[in-house]
């Protein structure tokens, strides 16, 4: 039998803005049914790598691939992939059911199958009481999390969500990480970029990224074992990321 | 009491937009100095009520005076008054950070070297320092996030209200930005904050808990626990603990179960459970090798026991 393809692949990319080298060498692998978690400093390149994956940067080299796929050229990939950016925009002057609505045409969701999820999405994103709401007048959080359900209807086999949990409330944040979880044990494929150490120790893996590549990856629970100092408490995941990205730097 | 007037005086304020109230008589006091977070889930009205209190948004019931000054009666001494950090990025990105500074400081009626001083000052302040040229939109979040909180310290308010400052900024970045938050409190700034990362809530003198427009609780992080937390917490670790954690909630004596990270947070009875009971339960229900002990309970712990208490178990 031939080696199955990975869900998600980047070969050593490379990125550079003017000065900056947003992407400089980054190589990571993510199968089918794993959720990999992309973590590191503001600025480091995640939403570069994000980008790149989902075939809307050029990197300067390097490659990426979709379930084997080149994303920039391939048209097959657009059906199979489902992103949330981290700058995400909505109708603001629809309401809460319009923007589903618009996003299910989008991906031309069968009617009973959209019903289905967006009355899940509604319920898990406690938006169900404000469906005739306009978005722009949602709070912060609840905006974000009516992107976050425009963005989940579709699923698709590789799902990229970049950061997007950023002003969500705790109780929410545990109700869509069991969501991803459910997702990805029916053999979803997502990456994730996060700021929040606790979801990165959710992740199956997790990749470190500073300066454009990886400085650290592997499972949480390894990553914190091979840190543990005999004699010393057991690090948080916090103090691990601290640890690593403070040393990078001296 | 130091006789001090208070910061902020909110008396049954109250916002309602149609038929729907954001926020629902919500009555306290801050003190001068103090770091007051304001915490709750997603459209418990946090927002709302900062815009009232800055004068940017009219009550349409109760009163509230900041800095001495009726927000309603007087909403432009307010503004003069304190200096607000929105939960949306406000600067432009396409400026360099120095000019955003001026043109900010300006809006202020601040002018000149006067001015520019002040912004160099500041920049120094957040460590920024020699910054100034750099497009804003090119830095990265937790620095942006500094600006921004320098921008609203332009002209030396009293009394300062952040409204989720660290939203999106990196571990090493947020512990940098708190470290400011507390610096000017020392100085004697008031600081009205919300947040929803917990752990910074831990750096407050008192937190109000909002729930559905309601203020429920209200006291220091300590009281907050003893008052919302009386249960034993315990921390459960080890493989399949997502796939136990459902048995476990069913077990006599078990209180509630979430995820913390990789980990469980069991609240309990102390009376009925202790770890090695936990441990059994766990283990029978499939999980491998796990490992239980005693925490301390964290401002997550009383969020989820109060935000989620008329609402249904979390699944891990
Ligand atoms: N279109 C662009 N033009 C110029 N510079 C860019 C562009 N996109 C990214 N950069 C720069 O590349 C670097 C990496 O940015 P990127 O957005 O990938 O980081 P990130 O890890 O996603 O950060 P954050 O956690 O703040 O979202 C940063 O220095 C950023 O300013
Ligand atoms: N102009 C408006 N018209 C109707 N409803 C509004 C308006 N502005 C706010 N609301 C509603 O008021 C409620 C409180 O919103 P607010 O922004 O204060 O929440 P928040 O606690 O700050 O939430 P978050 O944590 O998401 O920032 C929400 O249900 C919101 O949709
Ligand atoms: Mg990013
Ligand atoms: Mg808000």
């Amino acid at each position: 039998m031939a080696p199955a393809v990975p869900a998600v692949e980047a070969r050593g990319l490379f990125r550079r803005f003017g000065a900056v080298q947003a992407l400089a060498g980054l190589t990571f692998q993510v199968e089918r049914g794993e959720l990999y978690g992309l973590i590191g400093p503001d600025g480091a390149g995640k939403t570069t790598a994000i980008r790149a994956v989902a075939g809307l940067l050029d990197p300067d080299q390097g490659e990426a691939r979709v379930l084997g796929l080149d994303p920039l050229r391939d048209p097959a990939v657009r059906e199979r992939l489902g992103l949330m950016p981290q700058q995400y925009s909505l109708y603001r002057d629809l309401t809460v059911a319009e923007n589903l609505q618009f996003f299910a045409r989008l991906s031309a969701l069968p009617r009973p199958v959209f019903r289905e999820r967006a009355e899940r999405l509604l319920g898990i994103t406690r938006l169900a009481p404000f469906t005739a709401r306009r978005a722009d007048q949602l709070s912060g959080g609840m905006y974000k999390k009516l992107a976050l359900a425009c963005a989940l209807l579709h699923q698709p086999e590789v799902l990229l969500l970049d950061e997007p949990t950023n002003g969500v409330d705790p109780v929410s944040r545990r109700e869509l990480w069991a969501l991803l979880h459910e997702f990805v044990e029916g053999g979803m494929a997502v990456v994730i970029s996060t700021p929040y150490m606790d979801e990165a120790e959710r992740c199956h893996r997790v990749g470190l990224v500073h300066h454009g590549r990886l400085l650290l990856e592997g499972a949480p629970e390894r990553l914190l074992a091979a840190a543990r100092v005999e004699g010393l408490p057991r690090p948080t995941f916090e103090e691990l990321f601290i640890r690593e990205i403070e040393g990078a730097a001296a | 009491m130091t006789g001090a007037p208070s910061a902020i005086v909110a008396r049954d304020l109250s916002r309602r937009f149609g038929a729907f109230t954001a926020v629902d008589r919500v009555s306290f006091e801050v003190e001068q100095g103090e770091i007051f977070g304001y915490l709750g889930a997603n459209g418990a009205g946090k927002s709302t009520t900062i815009r009232m209190l800055i004068g940017l948004l009219a009550p349409t019931g109760g009163a509230a005076t900041v800095a001495g000054h009726d927000v309603a009666t007087a909403p432009d001494a307010v503004k003069a008054s304190i200096g607000y950090m929105s939960q949306k990025f406000s600067l432009y990105l396409d400026l360099p950070v120095m000019e955003n500074l001026l043109f900010f400081g300006a809006a202020y009626g601040l002018s000149g070297q006067a001015l520019r001083r002040r912004a160099e000052e500041l920049l120094e302040r957040v460590d920024l320092a020699g910054q100034g040229g750099v497009t804003t939109g090119d830095l990265p979040g937790g620095l942006r996030q500094r600006l921004a909180l320098a921008s609203s310290l332009l002209h030396r308010p009293r009394l300062v209200f952040l409204d989720e400052p660290t939203a999106g900024v990196d571990p090493v970045a947020r512990r940098v930005f708190w470290r400011l938050i507390r610096e000017l409190a020392a100085e004697g700034t008031t600081v009205f904050v919300t947040t929803h990362y917990l752990d910074e809530a831990e750096y407050c003198r008192r937190i109000g808990l909002m729930v559905d427009g309601k203020l429920v609780a209200l006291d220091t992080p300590e009281g907050l626990k003893r008052t919302w937390v009386p249960d034993r917490v315990l921390v459960a670790r080890g493989r399949g603990l997502t796939g136990a954690a459902g048995a476990l909630r069913r077990a006599p004596g078990v209180k509630a179960v979430a995820p913390f990270g990789a980990a469980l947070h069991v609240r309990v009875d102390a009376a009925r459970l202790d770890a090695p009971a936990v441990a059994a339960v766990l283990a029978a229900a499939g999980a491998v090798a796990p490992e239980v002990e005693e925490a301390a309970p964290s401002l997550e712990d009383v969020f989820l026991a109060v935000v989620d208490r008329a609402t249904p178990e979390v699944a891990p």
